[in-house]
This record gives C-alpha cells, sequence and structure tokens, in this order.
C-alpha cells in the first residue's frame, strides 16, 4: 500500500519534469536557430577584416572596433557614390513618416464611412479596395512605372510615397472598418439625434475611441513601408532610393575586398528601426488586435 | 410638446412589407405605448418618427410640421436607447451636453440645464464619472437625462428597460411615469412586454405584422379587445380560449363546456341574445380571464351571469397571493385564478364560478370579436 503511493507520486513528479524538459529544450533550439544569425551579425559587425579573415564564424572578436559602422554609415562605397547608408536612411524615413500618417487617417476615415454611414453598392466598392490587400505588388510595376511617369514622380521619393499610400490605403480601411463595425449603431444614432454630424461624430466620438487600431495600422504600416524592397528598386533611382535598395547595392558593389564587417553593419542598421518599433510597441500591438470597441 | 400625427406609413425592407399603411394620432402630451411581439414595426415605425430610417409611403407630422424629409436633428425630438448609447469617452456631464454644444448654445445655459437635469434625475453626484464607471440603472438616467436636456417636443424610447434586472425594471417603470407627469412632453414608448405598457401608457397601441391591431385606453384593450391577438397579448396569465358551439336551449342561446368525467354545461351568453342569432350552431371561440373563473366571487349572488361548473383539477401552480388551478374544458387546458384556500389537490373535482358576462366570443376564421 505504501510502495504503490510511493512509487505513483514518484512516476507522476518524474513525468512532469520530462515533459517540461522537452518543451524547454524545443523552445531552446528554435530561439538559438533564430537568434544565431543575428548574433553572427552584430560580431561580424564589430570585428576587423582580419579577424574575420583568420577567425571562425561564430567566434568572439579579438578586438571590438566601430570602424565598419561608422564606414557602413558614412563612407561606403554604394553604387556610384562614396556616403554610406545615411542619405539612403534618411530617404526611408521621409518616405514612411508621410505615407504611414496619410495611408492611416485615409484607412480611418474609409473604415468609418463602410461600417457607419453605408451608401449604396458600399459592400461592392469595399470587397474590390481589399482586392488590393491580396495583389502581388509584381503585378502593378508596370503600369505604375508609367503613371509615375505620366505624373512626373518617377524616380522620386513623392513617387514612392504616392505608391505606399495607395497600397496601405487598403490594409488600413480593413484594420479600421473591423474595429468600427464592434461600435454599436445605436451610438452613432444618438449622436445624429443629438445634432452631429458625418465629421463631428468621427472627430468627438470615433476617433478617441480608436487609439488601438491607430496602433495597429501605425505599426503595421511602418513596418511594410520600411521594410519594402520591391517598390523601393522599381520606382526610385540613384538618390532617392531607400535604405533597403541601398544596402542591396552595398553589399553588391565590391571593388576588390568584400567588407564582410561593413555588410553587416549596414544591414543591421537598415533593419534596425523596424526591430525598435515592435520591441517598444508589439505589446499594443497585439493589445489592439484583439480590442473591442466597448462594454455597456 | 406637440402632437404627432402618424398617416398612412408603409415601409419596405427589400421586397418584404413591415410597416403596411400605419396610422397613429398621439395628442400632445399624451404618453402612447407601442407594444407587439419581436417583428411587429414597432421599432422600426419609432426609428422612422425619429427620422433614423426613410419611409416609403405615408406622412409624419410633429405637432403641424410634415417632417417626412426632416433631419433627426431638425425634428426637435430626443430618444434613449434599449443600450443607453452613452458615448463612452466622455463623462456624465458631457455626455448630457454633447447635444446642447452641437446647437450652439451658451456655455452658461448648459451648465445650468445640466444641473437642473441632474438633479431631478439624481445624477448629479455621478457627474464627472465616465459611463464604464456606472451601474445599469445610472447609465439609463444618463441616458434619460440626454433626452431631457434638450427639453424636446416629443420623447422616443425604445425598450429602455430591457437591460434592467426585473426588480429595478419595476422601480424604473414608476419613475419614468412620474416624470411623465411632472413634464408632460409628449411620449411614445417601445416596449415588447405587456405589463410595462398596461402600468405607463395613456393609450396603447398593440402591434402584429407591421398592423396596428387596436390603438385604445389599457383599461379598454383589457375589457374589450377587437381580435383575438389583442386579446391574448394583454394580460397576464393570458386570456382562455375556448372553441365551442353555440346552441340554444329554449329561447337562451350560449355553449356547452364538456368538462372530464363527461360532464357537461349549458352557459348562457350575458344579456341580449339576439346578437348572437346568427351563430347559433357555428364554432365560436370564447375568450374569459384565468381571474374570471374562480372558486367564488364576491358578491356573486347579485350576478345573473354566474354560472357554476364542475370540473377535475389537473395542475396547481401557488403564486401567493392566489393559486393558479389549470384544468381541462373542451379539451383545452384552462387557467383560472383560485383563492390558495380554496384550490383542490390535481386530481381532485373542483366546482368552479364562471362569471359569463365578462365572456368574450371570437370568429375562429377571420379572429375578430363577434361583438366588438
Amino acid at each position: 500500500m505504501k510502495d504503490s503511493k510511493y512509487l505513483s507520486a514518484k512516476t507522476r513528479v518524474s513525468r512532469v519534469s520530462l515533459g517540461r524538459i522537452l518543451i524547454y529544450s524545443a523552445l531552446i533550439m528554435a530561439a538559438i536557430y533564430f537568434l544565431i544569425p543575428f548574433f553572427i551579425m552584430v560580431i561580424t559587425s564589430i570585428k576587423t577584416m582580419n579577424d574575420i579573415r583568420t577567425g571562425h564564424l561564430i567566434a568572439w572578436p579579438r578586438e571590438v572596433t566601430l570602424e565598419a559602422w561608422i564606414k557602413a554609415w558614412s563612407t561606403a562605397a554604394i553604387g556610384a557614390t562614396g556616403k554610406g547608408m545615411r542619405t539612403y536612411f534618411w530617404n526611408s524615413v521621409q518616405m514612411v513618416i508621410p505615407s504611414v500618417v496619410i495611408s492611416t487617417i485615409i484607412g480611418a476615415i474609409n473604415g468609418y464611412v463602410f461600417s457607419k454611414w453605408r451608401f449604396k453598392g458600399s459592400e461592392t466598392f469595399f470587397s474590390f479596395l481589399l482586392l488590393g490587400c491580396f495583389i502581388p505588388f509584381q503585378v502593378i510595376i508596370l503600369p505604375m512605372s508609367q503613371t509615375l511617369g505620366l505624373l512626373g514622380m518617377a524616380q522620386s521619393i513623392q513617387g514612392l510615397i504616392l505608391v505606399h499610400i495607395i497600397y496601405g490605403i487598403p490594409f488600413t480601411t480593413l484594420f479600421f472598418r473591423n474595429f468600427y463595425v464592434t461600435i454599436p449603431d445605436e451610438l452613432i444614432k444618438a449622436a445624429k439625434i443629438d445634432g452631429a454630424g458625418f465629421f463631428r461624430i468621427l472627430w468627438k466620438i470615433i476617433l478617441p475611441l480608436s487609439i488601438p487600431t491607430f496602433v495597429v495600422a501605425i505599426i503595421w504600416q511602418t513596418t511594410q513601408i520600411w521594410n519594402d524592397f520591391l517598390f523601393g528598386v522599381c520606382f526610385s533611382g540613384g538618390e532617392s532610393q531607400p535604405v533597403t535598395v541601398a544596402l542591396n547595392n552595398l553589399v553588391n558593389t565590391s571593388t576588390g575586398v568584400k567588407e564582410y564587417n561593413v555588410d553587416m553593419a549596414a544591414a543591421i542598421i537598415a533593419g534596425l528601426p523596424t526591430l525598435l518599433v515592435y520591441i517598444v510597441s508589439g505589446k499594443y500591438f497585439l493589445k489592439g488586435l484583439t480590442a473591442g470597441a466597448l462594454k455597456g | 410638446m406637440a402632437s404627432l400625427t402618424i398617416t398612412n406609413v408603409r415601409k419596405f425592407f427589400g421586397s418584404q412589407e413591415v410597416l403596411k399603411g400605419v396610422s397613429l394620432s398621439v395628442k400632445s402630451g399624451e404618453f402612447v405605448v407601442l407594444v407587439g411581439p419581436s417583428g411587429c414595426g414597432k421599432s422600426t415605425l419609432l426609428n422612422i418618427i425619429a427620422g433614423l430610417e426613410t419611409l416609403d409611403e405615408g406622412e409624419i407630422r410633429i405637432g403641424n410640421r410634415v417632417v417626412n424629409d426632416v433631419k433627426p436633428k431638425d425634428r426637435d425630438i430626443a430618444m434613449v436607447f434599449q443600450s443607453y448609447a452613452l458615448y463612452p469617452n466622455m463623462n456624465v456631464r458631457k455626455n448630457l451636453a454633447f447635444g446642447l454644444e452641437n446647437r450652439g448654445v451658451p456655455k452658461d445655459k448648459i451648465e445650468e440645464t445640466i444641473l437642473r437635469v441632474a438633479k431631478m434625475l439624481q445624477i448629479d453626484e455621478l457627474l464627472d464619472r465616465k459611463p464604464s464607471q456606472l451601474s445599469g440603472g445610472q447609465r439609463q438616467r444618463v441616458a434619460m437625462g440626454r433626452a431631457l436636456a434638450r427639453d424636446p417636443e416629443i420623447f422616443l424610447f425604445d425598450e429602455p428597460l430591457s437591460n434592467l434586472d426585473a426588480k429595478f425594471r419595476v422601480e424604473m417603470r414608476t419613475e419614468i411615469k412620474m416624470l411623465h407627469q411632472r413634464i408632460k412632453t409628449t411620449v411614445v414608448y417601445v416596449t415588447h412586454d405587456q405589463i410595462e405598457a398596461m402600468t405607463m401608457a395613456d393609450r396603447i397601441a398593440v402591434m402584429k405584422d407591421g398592423v396596428i391591431q387596436q390603438f385604445d385606453t389599457p383599461q379598454q384593450l383589457y375589457d374589450n379587445p377587437a381580435n383575438l391577438f389583442v386579446a391574448g397579448f394583454i394580460g397576464s396569465p393570458a386570456m382562455n380560449f375556448i372553441p365551442c358551439r353555440m346552441v340554444k336551449d329554449g329561447k337562451k342561446i350560449g355553449v356547452i363546456f364538456k368538462t372530464e368525467r363527461k360532464k357537461s354545461f349549458f352557459l348562457p351568453v350575458r344579456g341580449n341574445a339576439t346578437a348572437y342569432e346568427k351563430w347559433h350552431d357555428k364554432e365560436v371561440i370564447l375568450g374569459i380571464r384565468p381571474e374570471q373563473i374562480a372558486a367564488g366571487f364576491h358578491n356573486q349572488e347579485k350576478n345573473p351571469n354566474m354560472h357554476q361548473i364542475e370540473t377535475m383539477v389537473s395542475v396547481i401552480e401557488p403564486t401567493g397571493p392566489d393559486t393558479l388551478v389549470f384544468v381541462n374544458i373542451n379539451d383545452t387546458k384552462i387557467t383560472c385564478r383560485v383563492n390558495p384556500d380554496a384550490a383542490r389537490k390535481p386530481g381532485e373535482p373542483m366546482k368552479l364560478m364562471i362569471d359569463m358576462s365578462k365572456a368574450l366570443f371570437f370568429d375562429p376564421e377571420t379572429e375578430r370579436r363577434i361583438d366588438y
């Protein structure tokens, strides 16, 4: 009797810890798999070329130096110019901020119209708009090039901004519309009876409730637009290219020795902003996606 | 306050006709309730009065003004919704002020109105709270306050008490009624609960399938329903409907009740029997309320229309003040309201007095009252 109770207690304990061990090992291995490339990038970027040539891929640097970083930022050869990532980094910033702001605002107004002020054919209109989320962007490259040329915006940051706004609107509209349908229609009815019109309702009632969705839209758009390569490489040229295109050019421009440390530093520069956005606000992204509108 | 005249309103949703030529005339200062089962069109009618829905045919007049094409905010109405619809990002004070601000009312007047209304509804302590910090009853008061602050010509209520628990609902019913007595504004109130309708209304419009079945005072609807639907809808527990045949017994005309153990009783109609001559030998439906069948009535000897039948009790339901006794007459389950002391046990025989002066007769095909 006593023995069996002791035995079962023991097996229970050991079964639990075996399961735990398996789970943790799986998680650790997955984490390593994802983190090792980044780890390698970071340590490579602070090594000297000598160190890289003679040392191991994952070996700790013998000598830590920030030379590669300085070079990547301000003097690396990208295509024909030798000015580093700095200009292109700011190009990306200039491109992202207006695109995100404008596409988010338009998405909010669209979402408001589609959910609360339905008009004849609005559902059809919305379905067509949604197509924009699913169209492979490669399909529209050629016609968009021609259009930008017609508008005199070919190969410029303004052209890129326009393209990103247009292709951001389907997503932002979707986010806002899906959020706004959870707001009870009676709230709009009450506001109408209280004398508020379209814009007053939007400004005083709807927008204050939309903060979570704004966060979602802004994070999504920032990440998408900053990380974009396709539109960047097609619609901008030379000095107006974003950081993603510049990175590609930097890595492919080698007059002689391939400077891995500079390449790594440049890659981290290109990717850091979106990484930071996630670290800072990722929690709010999740909260925003699952936010219901109201209780009661 | 103003009168409200609804003339021949028709409304289609797609191909479905939701309101089929509804006409209603509400007097200035009157409290009218639209009552009916789900889908009868009462909320649609209310939304049309408010201007939140368009009508396809007909006319709505507020006072002397035709308001068919007038926007909700210009109709001088205020509405209280079932879900209260308070602005969640604003505190109570701002909720009350919103409608007034939109109309450009000066700040000091707004402040004065808010304080007056808040005091009237006892929400003056809550002015700085947000809706999420209020209980259901408090939210409802704020919703009413928002409507009151507007001082409109007509108040519209869309099932405002449905979200409250039963006990609170009864309290709020009385409060709303007292408020109406005080401010005497015209009210149109929608509910599916006939008790709410009966206790609060000056007049009730009973609706079914987009048609007004009857528009009358509560007592009239209770005593004098125009058809089977109204008779069965008003009053709880509901009126009993007994199918029977009109027969003659000598000069008297009446109906036969068959109860358990093959007992048969002849019950003559009240008063002048000539009105029922043409129904002789035809099937009719007799309607009689549970409270009109009892073990005994006060002063029953003086009532010539009081008749006794004998039947067997099948189920009893004590409610406290009385006991509901279920019996079988003409193969139909009948409810009787009996004094708890007089109630027999299930399976036992019981003698019941039926007040035939209150009996109503309906045509089984048209469902209309024969003698309305």
